[in-house]
């Protein structure tokens, strides 16, 4: 039984398809989810999202959202998501240079909270951005 | 005898005016269908959403909710908000009129002190206008505001009923039904009252952290999307309102073009008329 799974932002409904295996960062650890996963409602932490469908893998990255999982379908209220071929990956490494600089730079009136989630959010983009340019790597999760 | 040269001049400036209100109704249309769509877009989300608070608040007995997040508390109404959503520009008909006459309805149908907070500047000058007391501004939202700017006015709302300023807040805005069909319309943003949604299954969730705190995170969320939605639907609305009218205005000025170079011709003939009357009657004395 395929596994239905829709993923939308505020601005968008990102995808809608039927996939064999979803992996999520969840703010507790990575989840993989299988079909005839028993209900579960998490926050999800920024970070990359991975659908396999038959051999075939698609990558999207997320800032950070929520995600809900019945057996037969799983739903990802997602802050902003991407898919791999979107992402600019110039801006992407842009993005990541000024969240990296303001962290070290640990100037008055920093948020430091903030200043890692945006760093976090553009490492996941960039992580995403790279699958596009090789497909062939297996997933590893580190 | 009409003057032509007055009847010219006011023909060219209604030709002119013509042309601006032409090339407004144009613009608003190409507008028009960009927020439109991202009205739509918004949809999906807001369904989701609606469907996961349903299925969270399912898992939670009820005598429970008011203690798990101050926004699901109910409170005896001795205070209310209104967030009143309006244009910030004029020239879209009727729109901003009748959204405030439902404002001003709203207000005195209330028998406790009503506050607001208002979004784009029509509203807000109509609240200046009235003495109404205004809590919050928000003007320029841009014409495709994304939820990040959208954050704030959820935010001044919410902490506000979280901290019992207020204990039912309304929200109060134009909503986009078709292009010729705005209508203003009175909605209940907080407390939430998923009660209210499309009846969720009930189904024993796992929770990650756990569940107060999932909850306490996605209900924010939600009445920032309740407010999103309400912007995206009133710029739609503002964009068609604005066409319509415009092109009323664009045919009136051709209607009043026309009857003028009537007026214009039928001036000029007896002009005409006149000067010949003259120069035969001058030569008949001559002779």
């Amino acid at each position: 039984m395929p596994l239905k799974i829709d993923i939308v932002t505020a601005e968008r409904a990102v995808l809608s398809d039927e996939v064999d295996l979803v992996l999520a960062p969840g703010v507790e650890g990575q989840l993989g989810i299988l079909p005839h996963h028993t209900p579960l409602m998490t926050m999800l932490a920024p970070g990359e999202i991975v659908l396999r469908k038959g051999g075939d893998d698609t990558y999207l990255a997320i800032s950070g959202g929520f995600l809900e999982v019945r057996p037969d379908r799983v739903v990802v209220l997602a802050d902003t998501a991407e898919r791999a071929e979107e992402i600019d990956l110039a801006r992407a490494e842009e993005a990541r240079q000024r969240a990296g600089d303001r962290l070290a730079s640990r100037e008055a009136g920093m948020d430091l909270l903030k200043s890692e989630a945006a760093l976090r959010r553009a490492l996941a983009r960039l992580h995403v951005a790279q699958r596009r340019r090789r497909p062939e790597k297996p997933i590893s999760r580190d | 005898m009409p003057n032509t040269r007055l009847i010219k001049r006011r023909i060219r400036s209604v030709q002119s005016i013509g042309k601006v209100t032409k090339a407004m109704e144009m613009v608003a249309a190409s507008r028009m269908k960009r927020a439109q769509e991202r009205a739509l877009a918004a949809r999906p989300y807001d369904e989701k959403i609606r469907q996961v608070i349903a299925n969270l608040s399912a898992a939670i007995p009820p005598s429970q909710e008011g203690a798990i997040h101050p926004l699901l508390e109910v409170r005896p109404v001795q205070r209310v908000q209104m967030l009143l959503i309006t244009t910030d520009r004029g020239l879209c008909g009727a729109l901003n009129s009748n959204i405030i006459r439902v404002a001003s309805n709203f207000i005195m149908e209330q028998e406790v002190p009503v506050s607001a907070v208002a979004v784009g500047r029509k509203g807000r000058d109509f609240c200046k206008r009235c003495g109404q007391q205004v809590l919050a501004e928000f003007t320029d939202m841009g014409d495709r505001p994304g939820l990040l700017d959208i954050a704030p006015i959820a935010k001044v709302v919410t902490e506000d009923y979280a901290s019992g300023k207020t204990d039912r807040v309304y929200l109060i805005y134009p909503q986009f039904v078709s292009t010729v069909t705005q209508n203003p319309v009175v909605r209940q943003l907080l407390p939430v009252e998923p009660t209210e949604f499309p009846a969720g299954q009930n189904v024993e969730y796992i929770f990650e952290p756990n569940a107060s705190y999932v909850l306490g995170q996605l209900l924010p969320r939600f009445v920032e999307m309740q407010v999103y939605r309400a912007i995206l639907e009133t710029i739609a609305s503002e964009q068609s309102a604005r066409m319509v009218a415009m092109r009323n205005a664009t045919d009136s000025a051709k209607d009043l073009f026309k009857e003028l170079t009537l007026v214009f011709n039928k001036a000029r003939q007896e002009a005409i008329t006149n000067e010949l009357l003259d120069m035969i009657g001058t030569k008949i004395a001559l002779e």
